[in-house]
């Protein structure tokens, strides 16, 4: 029983989220025309993250999962639509609100040379949260940034504290980073690609690190990746995102055995094997991913679909739970 | 006879911190046909090698030594302008990122039309443009879109036409240096299925770079792995997933998720790779190596024949 409430405690609840940005207009278009376009980035998009739990958003560049991801920790105001964190919710917290909700959600961007500051030494950069939230300062401080260092495995600490980033390899910064994501103990930490530009050999290392960090802090994660393979490997749950919508949603095991979407069954079919000359049997879509600014009617896949059916391009499929935590947007199923 | 042939080529670059060891000792042939992957990851000197099979490696890069041959010709001995019947003609280079290559003021048809009659100046305009057409259609896309300028096409499409210029003349053997990393996995296999049916048609050998050692498996018949300048392992496909020698080689097959196993165990290879400005002395590898000797920061190991087809450069081989 006790087990079943922990299940339950949802700690990320995000319902009918949407994010369109306005498309700038020429002078020109503005005289001639009032209708504004919009990049439907996001466009209703419902799911929760349960506590201690790795939920990943995947799918192809453009499909808007890191917008989703930048809306869960409010670096972007949703244009609707509902985010809870806990009990709370956040979607449209300003100022000194939001600022002590940021102790409680991080993120971890997918360049480390462009997400710490060059002219800051590593321990400065890791540890300015801690003065920034007014947690710690002076000596104090040193002693947490060493501590965390030692976590992510910069060892050791003394050694790196004093370094500059340019210093360090593309693996380290990455630790760097991660350790400052943990140093104020957050909650929830969104994770947009933090393997994707790192050489393969080290990937592991960063991952089995965060897999850690779940375990021995209780970390919640809402990873993003394009890489099925790395969602595979660390997930418990995956929703795929196509044109700013999430088509498919489930336990990674269900996902990957019997992908139910077409799209889903395409995106898998196109990963490489580490195998030698394998007869893969791709299923082949037409054409490329359509513009965000003009999605297609009904299912926004139908164009490129192999199952469409005629009701297809006139009325959208809602995401429904075809059985138990498994969610499909789909007419067919 | 192999169409391409390289000795113990050698590429330095001379940077104000000292020369840089970018490659070292690299020898292999390759048959009229054939795939061969180059797996390593960044800083190995994968593109360096292929860039030096087109004498194109940047400045400070010098070859410093060895021969590369292409059909028994030494290209490093030939004048600059006798190079130009060797680019694009017999052996042709597709770069990672499309948009760089082509120009953006410049239609697709220009594109071809200029590589066509620089290097076939008896061929009309006409003709040349018949060609290009005829190129389009085999990468399928339309050939109207000869009209189109570069932005006017998806990422896709770009990399399908830098497939398209490289194959135009013909050539022996085009090198692709990851020509899909900066693509989706959908359009990725796509293009790569182009590649390869393309290369079937025309007859090419394929000189494939990248650092995704599962599209190399699937797509290669060979297979070079690299490691900070050196070639640490040569074997067919299925022999370097069966039976990886190199402890680098094993450390990379275990680090790579696979879709198709449950429950898979990936473990890591501690430590980073080598700083090139300063790299360990003897074998490279040595300092994360779970088998390392006395002899490995001392020497660095010879290239060794272990098995058929397979060569491996590490001390736990040989006598």
């Amino acid at each position: 029983m006790a087990n079943k409430v922990f299940m339950l405690s949802e700690i990320v609840k995000v319902e009918n989220l949407k994010k369109y940005f306005p498309v700038q207009k020429s002078f020109l278009e503005q005289l001639l025309t009032r209708k504004m376009s919009y990049v439907k980035a996001v466009d209703d998009v419902t799911f929760s993250i349960n506590k201690r739990e790795i939920f990943t958003l995947a799918g192809e560049s453009g499909c808007g999962k890191t917008t989703t991801g930048r809306l869960v920790v409010r670096l972007l105001k949703p244009t609707s639509g509902q985010i809870y964190f806990r009990d709370q919710d956040i979607s449209k917290l300003e100022g000194e609100r939001l600022r002590l909700l940021r102790r409680k959600m991080q993120i971890v961007f997918q360049d480390p040379y462009a997400s710490l500051n060059p002219r800051m030494t590593v321990g400065d950069a890791v540890g300015h949260p801690l003065e920034i939230h007014g947690v710690a300062k002076g000596e104090e401080k040193e002693k947490i940034v060493l501590d965390v260092f030692d976590q992510v495995g910069l060892t050791p600490p003394e050694q790196f504290l004093n370094l500059y980033p340019h210093q360090l390899s593309g693996g380290q910064r990455q630790r760097a980073a991660l350790a400052r994501s943990i140093i104020l103990k957050p909650e929830l930490i969104v994770a947009d690609e933090p393997v994707s530009m790192i050489d393969v050999s080290l990937r592991t290392t960063i991952i089995d690190l965060m897999l850690n960090f779940r375990k021995e802090l209780g970390l919640t994660y809402l990873f993003i990746t394009h890489d099925l393979a790395v969602a595979k490997y660390i997930s418990d749950r995956i929703a795929i995102m196509y044109l700013g919508k999430i088509i498919e949603m489930g336990s990674k095991e269900r996902l990957f055995l019997s992908p139910t979407h077409p799209y889903t069954q395409a995106l898998l079919s196109a990963i490489p094997v580490p195998e030698p000359k394998r007869e893969r049997k791709m299923i082949d879509l037409k054409g490329e991913v359509p513009s965000a600014i003009n999605i297609p009617p009904g299912c926004r896949f139908h164009p490129r679909c192999p199952d469409k059916k005629s009701e297809c391009a006139i009325k959208e499929p809602q995401l429904m739970e075809t059985e138990k935590d498994h969610f499909v947007a789909c007419h067919s199923n | 006879m192999p169409l391409l042939e390289i000795d113990s080529l050698a590429v330095d670059y001379r940077t104000s911190r000292g020369a840089v060891h970018a490659l070292d000792d690299v020898s292999f042939s390759l048959h009229k046909g054939e795939t061969l992957g180059l797996a390593g990851e960044s800083g190995s000197g994968k593109s360096t090698l292929g860039l030096s099979i087109m004498r194109l490696v940047p400045y400070p890069g010098v070859i410093v030594k060895g021969q590369i041959k292409i059909d028994e010709t030494d290209i490093l001995k030939l004048p600059e302008s006798e190079m130009r019947s060797i680019r694009a003609v017999k052996v042709a280079y597709i770069f990672q990122d499309p948009m760089t290559s082509l120009n953006p003021v410049k239609k697709i048809g220009a594109h071809f039309v200029e590589l066509i009659r620089t290097h076939e100046p008896r061929t009309s305009e006409k003709e040349a443009v018949e060609r290009a057409k005829n190129v389009l259609k085999n990468l399928g896309l339309l050939s109207e879109r000869i009209n189109d300028y570069p932005h006017q096409f998806s990422g896709g499409m770009r990399q399908r036409i830098m497939i398209g210029l490289a194959i135009a003349l013909n050539p022996d053997l085009v090198i692709a240096d990851e020509p899909t990393t900066a693509l989706d996995v959908i359009v990725q296999a796509k293009t790569l299925d182009l590649l390869e049916d393309l290369r079937k048609i025309y007859g090419m050998a394929l000189i494939f770079i990248s650092h995704d050692l599962s599209i190399i498996l699937e797509r290669c018949d060979k297979i070079i792995v690299m490691y900070a300048g050196h070639m640490v392992e040569y074997a067919t496909s299925p022999d370097l997933h069966k039976a990886p020698k190199h402890p680098y080689t094993q450390g990379l097959l275990q680090s790579i998720p696979n879709i198709e196993l449950s429950d898979q165990k990936l473990s890591a290879i501690p430590g980073s790779p080598p700083n090139m400005v300063n790299p360990p002395k003897g074998c490279p590898f040595w300092p994360r190596c779970p088998y390392a000797m006395e002899i490995c920061p001392v020497k660095v190991p010879p290239l060794i024949v272990s098995g058929q087809n397979h060569l491996v450069r590490c001390f736990l081989y040989g006598e």
